[in-house]
């Protein structure tokens, strides 16, 4: 039982944890922030807004340290969910355990470490595809080694969902992604070694509230894990067949309208990963009830970690063998899952396996989750609240002043850099430059003759930090985009509603002269897609030019963009709670650059910094309560109708837009 | 005509004359006005295109314009990104490159995704790199009027002009209409353009070039099988080139000096004379169609028509030129 959490500091974190375990949490679960994870030092431009945001920044050994004071890491169990740089985060832990007295054979615990669905889902990847497999594998020749009870890496599934994943879409790309790096794997260890490998690699999965069906897959799961491991990798030892996962439940589910609903939601979700002894989960996190509303508080995380306790120790659902053992139902359900995903694992089999077939998967993602919210829109699938039983009392859990979240102190981020500043200055630098030096020349050799854990500990070691391991790496390996999903996501036949918004956008056409264009992205370091891809998509069957830029754009990127392309208006999506520092940020770059288009904003914005970013210039401002894509494209068009008369009135350039402002002759 | 634009000519004159003097940053609100239907800006744009004529710029614009096409998938925006860097970091005086990216439209909305620009990967501060992506329109795997029109637009003011479409055949052959040099683009196995040259589908390109060159053996035998065919069309002129654009990048240097050399042996002037003569043509079949050209009598009397008038005249003095002949 854990929550996920660190915030701030590493100090703030450490004294979460401190207080977490107090309560009975019996290990810990890191949450790094968007630089940490996606390796960026708190001082680099992309890092603006991002600092200790969602989660605890870590720059290097001084602040894992620090994050770990007085925990004894030879006993304590810890889950990192960390990615891209999940080598170098591991090294730094290592490094503070040996600072504790404690050998890396005592170090138990978990790195996420899974890069494909980072490419999927989730965007906080780092290098290209290939490299990134290598570091990957390089790490659990390492762990398999000389950390030998951690778990080197947490296949996910649980962001596909998220990313609107089908249950057989969830277990077939997991499924797949296991064999790529099981197959890397198997390049770099001993024959002999590969079944120990097989046995530590582990599933984080996601339970949504359609909980029969959920649970259903996770037999499903723990039978082609077997399946995997006897006949592609000859597994024998029954220990390691065992298909072993932790959960998260469902966030996607989680409503901003009358978030108290989510507390059953959550609590139903937690029964599908519990209910049968035969597909049990070994570790489970809940999300906090007002996750949709912005950072839950410790009191909020509290409440997750005792609908737990209340499930263990006072219901009867850990006392009985599995309740589901020859039931007919659950067998033919579970039947379906598994021909389903057999299908759809050798479709990506075809693709040449997983990292191949990172395009075609995403784009499926991008157009399953297309078809949930075409569901939930049209009223077919109902969420208590959203689209149906909307009446509500007055809600006395978000009436305090901060509408019941937490906020992070905007000086954390000045401090950080100062901090980071100071340990830069104190260290052995030159012992730093040989350490990265010799990190480069071994990301070099293509042979991969070293392993790369080996001169990342050492760097970790000389004091080098988080952004300065990855820039080392970014320049042997180069920088990487993953595709977005949205090209390949296919045009939908026109219902009656998206025919009326066609016609609307043709008028606007009409007036304007050009096809209206619309540019969306996601500025900062946040790689959660899933809104903007949707919104991009909308656009297009709408009947507007997208110019979609997909992840991590910074301002000066969106403000070139929006300018060269002419486009009429602006759309961009942060889910991290940066946009407090990032949004004034990017309507300065706009200004600067004299584009006019009107910036309207999606994302998690709680309700009091709506008004603030209305503002500071935004046109309109959508959180998740604002599930009906159409209205927000009927309130775009009508925006950019709008903007062009003003522009008229005004005698500017009739196109309307993104003109050059330093132009006298565009408004003569 | 050349000099200051008379004040009453407006936004359009005033732009033109802007990237005459080559200021890139009149080039968006330039493209606004090209790809604008309305009939108050199609004025304008005309007004805007006069003032870049050959006879108001006192000769062929000065850009060199580049079409690079090749089936999805190809490596273009990869390849591109890699070329683009070679001109910026070359020089001093580095050269200034607009890209126009045409992407296919969804053909059921109208609507489209330019995906293109996030593939693309360059410097948001560099001033000297412009970036537009536009839809093709009804008009899948050619070029839409205003990415003509802006290509002839933009080559008064950058170096180079690059226009990025998808697909081989009609897409090459329209290219061609616009650009000094056509390089397409294959990846190793693409057997669809070697068949297409084989068969006469496709024009011969100025420069072919082979991408993912770390591939090995593929490319090797990709690139051997396509200097066979146009060896035996009698193409002997034509290059073939490998390019990786993986780190360690290789062949871009090549391929630079390639599309260089292709301009180096051409006479600019005779080709931009017939491009902007087949360019008013299309143009003023899309205008009036078939119909319209049975009044001038026929195909071969409009290009005679256009023939017969001077040289330093732009795309929309042609056309007007034509629609005047009709009865």
């Amino acid at each position: 039982m854990r929550t996920y959490a660190g915030h701030s500091t590493a100090k703030a974190s450490n004294e979460l944890y401190r207080r977490n375990l107090q309560k009975g949490q019996t290990g810990l679960s890191v949450a790094f922030d968007l630089p940490t994870q996606t390796g960026y030092d708190p001082d680099d431009e992309l890092a603006r807004g991002e600092v200790g945001k969602v989660g605890v920044p870590i720059s290097h050994r001084g602040d894992m340290a620090a994050l770990m004071d007085g925990i004894p890491l030879a006993e304590m169990n810890t889950s990192m969910t960390i990615n891209a740089t999940a080598s170098w985060l591991l090294a730094l832990y290592i490094v503070a355990a040996e600072e504790q007295g404690a050998a890396s054979e005592q170090l138990q615990g978990t790195t996420q470490n899974d890069i494909i669905k980072e490419f999927l889902a989730r965007g906080t990847y780092a290098f290209p595809p290939g490299p990134s497999m290598r570091l990957i594998a390089d790490m659990i020749a390492y762990t398999v080694e000389h950390v030998p009870k951690w778990n080197p890496i947490n296949i996910c599934s649980y962001h596909l969902q998220e990313a609107g994943a089908t249950p057989v879409q969830e277990i077939a790309y997991a499924m797949s992604n296991a064999i790529a790096v099981l197959d890397a794997a198997r390049e770099r260890v001993a024959d002999e070694r590969l079944e120990q490998v097989f046995g530590r690699v582990s599933f984080f999965v996601n339970a949504g509230v359609r909980f029969i069906e959920e649970h259903a897959k996770l037999r499903a799961m723990s039978i082609l894990w077997e399946e995997l491991g006897r006949k592609r990798y000859d597994v024998r030892d029954e220990r390691h067949l065992r298909f072993r996962y932790g959960v998260q439940v469902n966030s996607l589910g989680l409503t901003e309208a009358q978030p108290e609903n989510n507390v059953q939601r959550i609590v139903l979700e937690a029964l599908a990963v519990t209910l049968g002894r035969s597909a049990r989960a070994r570790a489970i996190q809940l999300p906090a009830w007002n996750e949709a509303l912005g950072l839950p508080r410790p009191w909020d995380q509290q409440w997750s970690l005792r609908i737990q306790q209340v499930l263990a120790y006072e219901t009867d659902v850990l006392e009985y063998p599995d309740i589901f053992e020859g039931s007919r139902v659950m067998d033919s359900l579970v039947d379906e899952l598994l021909e389903g995903a057999r299908a759809e694992m050798a479709v990506v089999a075809e693709h040449g396996g997983a990292v191949q077939a990172v395009p075609y998967m995403k784009g499926a993602l991008v157009d399953s989750h297309r078809a949930r919210i075409h569901r939930i829109e049209s009223g077919e699938q109902v969420v208590v609240g959203q689209n149906r039983f909307t009446e509500t009392e007055e809600s006395p859990l978000t009436a305090d002043a901060e509408g019941g979240i937490l906020m992070v102190d905007p000086t954390v981020e000045a401090e950080q850099v100062e901090a980071l500043r100071r340990w830069r200055a104190e260290r052995d630098q030159g012992a730093v430059d040989e350490a990265l030096a010799r990190l480069a020349q071994a990301a070099r050799d293509d042979s991969g003759a070293e392993n790369l854990m080996v001169p990342t500990i050492a760097a970790a070691r000389a004091g080098a930090t988080t952004g300065e391991w990855a820039s080392t790496l970014r320049e042997v390996f180069g920088s990487y985009r993953a595709p977005t999903g949205v090209g390949e996501a296919g045009a939908p036949a026109a219902d009656g509603q998206l025919s009326e918004l066609r016609e609307e956008v043709s008028r606007l056409q009409e007036k304007l002269g050009r096809r209206p264009k619309i540019l969306v992205g996601k500025p900062g370091l946040d790689g959660h897609s899933n809104g903007a891809e949707q919104i991009a998509v909308r656009a297009r069957d709408s009947g507007m030019d997208v110019v979609y830029e997909g992840i991590r754009l910074t301002p000066a990127q969106i403000a070139s963009s929006a300018l060269q392309e002419g486009v009429h208006v602006i759309g961009l999506s942060i889910l991290s709670g940066s946009h407090r520092e990032l949004i004034p940020a990017v309507l300065d770059a706009l200004h600067g650059a004299g584009v006019t288009a009107p910036v309207v904003v999606g994302g998690i914005i709680p309700e009091q910094d709506v008004a603030a970013l209305r503002k500071a210039g935004v046109a309109a401002v959508y959180t998740p309560k604002d599930f009906d894509i159409n209205r927000i494209m009927r309130d775009i068009v009508a925006l950019v109708g709008a903007d062009a008369n003003g522009a008229k009135a005004n005698g500017s350039d009739a196109n309307g837009s993104a003109t050059t402002g330093s132009s006298a002759a565009a408004t003569a | 005509m050349s000099g200051a634009p008379r004040p009453q000519d407006g936004v359009g004159a005033a732009l033109g004359a802007r990237l005459r003097e080559r200021d890139l940053s009149a080039a968006p609100a330039a493209l606004n006005l090209l790809e604008s239907t309305s009939s108050a800006d199609r004025e304008q744009a005309a007004l805007l295109l006069r003032e870049l004529s050959p006879d108001a710029l006192g000769g062929e614009a000065p850009a060199h314009v580049i079409g690079v096409t090749g089936p999805p998938g190809a490596g273009k925006s990869t390849l591109l990104s890699a070329l683009l860097r070679a001109w910026r970091n070359e020089g001093p005086p580095a050269r200034t490159v607009a890209m126009l990216a045409v992407d296919p439209s969804s053909r059921r909305s109208g609507g489209s995704l330019l995906g293109d620009r996030a593939r693309i990967d360059f410097d948001p501060s560099d001033r000297g790199v412009l970036i537009r992506s536009t839809a093709a329109g009804e008009r899948l795997g050619g070029l839409a009027r205003a990415t003509r029109q802006s290509a002839h637009a933009l080559a008064a003011a950058f170096d180079l002009v690059v226009i990025e479409t998808v697909g081989v055949g009609q897409a090459e052959t329209e290219v061609a209409d616009v650009a000094d040099t056509v390089a397409v683009i294959v990846q190793p196995g693409g057997g669809d353009v070697l068949q297409f040259l084989k068969s006469g589908i496709m024009e011969i390109p100025d420069v072919l070039v082979v991408t993912k060159a770390d591939l090995g053996a593929l490319a090797t035998a990709t690139r051997r099988d396509l200097s066979a065919a146009l060896r035996s069309l009698g193409a002997r002129d034509t290059p073939v080139l490998a390019v990786s654009s993986l780190p360690p990048p290789s062949g871009i240097a090549e391929l630079a000096s390639a599309l260089e050399e292709h301009r180096a042996r051409l006479d600019v002037a005779a080709r931009r004379l017939s491009a902007r003569r087949a360019s008013a043509l299309t143009e003023f079949v899309a205008e009036h169609g078939e119909r319209g050209l049975r009044a001038l009598g026929g195909r071969s009397a409009a290009r005679e028509l256009l023939s017969a008038q001077a040289p330093g005249l732009d795309v929309p003095a042609l056309v007007a030129a034509l629609e005047q002949s009709m009865p």
